[in-house]
């Protein structure tokens, strides 16, 4: 589900830009698919799928298919529009060392909602 | 002159909180009812400029916004520098009851948002018959939080970024961009601490489940209304707390926890009919 996420980020300069202090590898984990992520100064270097074996990251956004499914919708319905409104209703577990993701966190929900407005697009 | 210039008049008004002097920014426009206006946690009344510039509104009700102490143009109290500052009940309180005081308004209609939202119900129930009613937007007596205070202030993340990144979500998909961008700017320019400050008063200080039921609506009215899309202040949260007051919760489609600033026009279409039973009265 994540394989355009590279170029659909690394397109996006505005985004790009935003994020050029950030490197870092973290895991987006749709149902029992996990997607390693790996920036690099702002860019998506790799988006790919599991299984990992021995890979290291350094916090993980994890929820059910059908969550990210309504969370990517152009418009999302109440309670699926945020990963925090997920995390609190109990739908979405983020975990980890989240000093990055907070430390950068605009950039990390801009390219996670990034694939919102690709749907838009469509 | 020909460029356009809001109908708003901003000054400084000088009054004790608790006995320390302040230096306290408010706008106001229009004439008639006092509509005192309390913005959110971690941001200033800029929230409320669409408010002030409503010709409608103005032409009953005296609308006027002020910046809290530590935020906008009010400046915190001397010594501040040596200070860890921390909202609580009794400050708000004091806060909101000088500036009625200091302008000498007669029984104004007070309207707030989110922990302005909160404060309202407290102070419907300890003054009632010092305000004509009061309005809480995203408003309850309780909520759960959703995420560690800590995060909104420390030298290794920028807290700006980090109060707007996080508060972002409250704002509705459905509201524009130049509001919603708008919106997060009272976040992002806010000082270091001040949001994380706030809200200590809404998460630690100003749990009123136990109280909201005894707020009499016959002497202060009491309206709440919260938008679909706050996950912060639920729906939920809000109604639970109309049903104690005994009244109607407004829940507002597509907004979320800034109505005033993130969609002026939906959230007009929900605050008129509340105006105009308050100015019926």
């Amino acid at each position: 589900m994540l394989d355009h996420l590279p170029d659909i980020v690394n397109a996006n300069e505005p985004l790009v830009r935003r994020g050029r202090f950030f490197s870092c590898t973290f895991l987006v984990g749709i149902g029992a698919t996990d997607w390693l992520i790996k920036i690099s100064n702002g860019r998506v270097a790799s988006a790919t799928s599991g299984p990992h074996l021995m890979q290291s990251w350094q916090f993980s956004i994890r929820a059910p298919e059908d969550a990210w499914v309504a969370f990517w919708e152009p418009k999302p319905r109440p309670g699926f529009h945020d990963i925090f409104a997920m995390t609190k209703s109990g739908t979405a577990v983020i975990a980890g060392d989240l000093h990055p993701l907070m430390a950068n966190l605009r950039y990390v929900k801009e390219v996670l909602e990034s694939l919102r407005n690709q749907a838009a697009d469509a | 002159m020909t460029a356009p210039i809001d109908s708003i008049t901003g000054r400084y008004v000088y009054f004790d909180i608790e006995g320390r002097p302040h230096r306290v920014y408010f706008e106001e426009s229009g004439a008639g009812i006092p509509l005192i206006c309390l913005h959110t946690a971690g941001s200033d009344a800029t929230q409320f400029r669409h408010l002030l510039t409503d010709v409608e509104i103005a032409k009953q009700f005296r609308v006027i916004a002020f910046d809290m102490p530590w935020h906008g143009k009010s400046l915190p109290p001397v010594g501040y520098h040596n200070e860890e500052y921390r909202l609580t009940t009794d400050l708000y309180d004091a806060t909101i009851s000088a500036f009625c005081d200091a302008l000498d308004l007669d029984r104004p209609v007070l309207m707030g948002c989110s922990m302005g939202g909160r404060i309202v119900l407290h102070m419907a129930d300890a003054h009632a018959d010092a305000f004509r009613a009061v309005i809480g937007i995203e408003g309850s007596d309780h909520q759960a939080p959703w995420y560690d205070r800590d995060w909104l202030h420390r030298p290794d993340v920028h807290g700006g970024e980090v109060c707007a990144a996080l508060i972002s979500g409250l704002v509705a998909p459905q509201s524009p961009q130049e509001y919603r961008w708008e919106t997060l700017w009272g976040y992002l320019s806010s000082g270091p601490g001040i949001f994380k400050g706030d809200l200590h008063f809404y998460r630690a200080d100003s749990d009123y489940r136990d109280r909201v039921a005894r707020i009499d609506t016959s002497r202060c009215p009491v309206y709440l209304m919260t938008g679909e899309y706050d996950f912060s202040c639920t729906p939920e949260d809000t109604i639970r707390t109309a049903k104690k007051i005994g009244i109607e919760a407004v829940i507002m489609e597509e907004v979320g926890h800034f109505p005033m600033s993130e969609n002026p026009d939906q959230f007009r279409k929900y605050l008129m009919p509340v105006l105009a039973e308050i100015a019926g009265r």
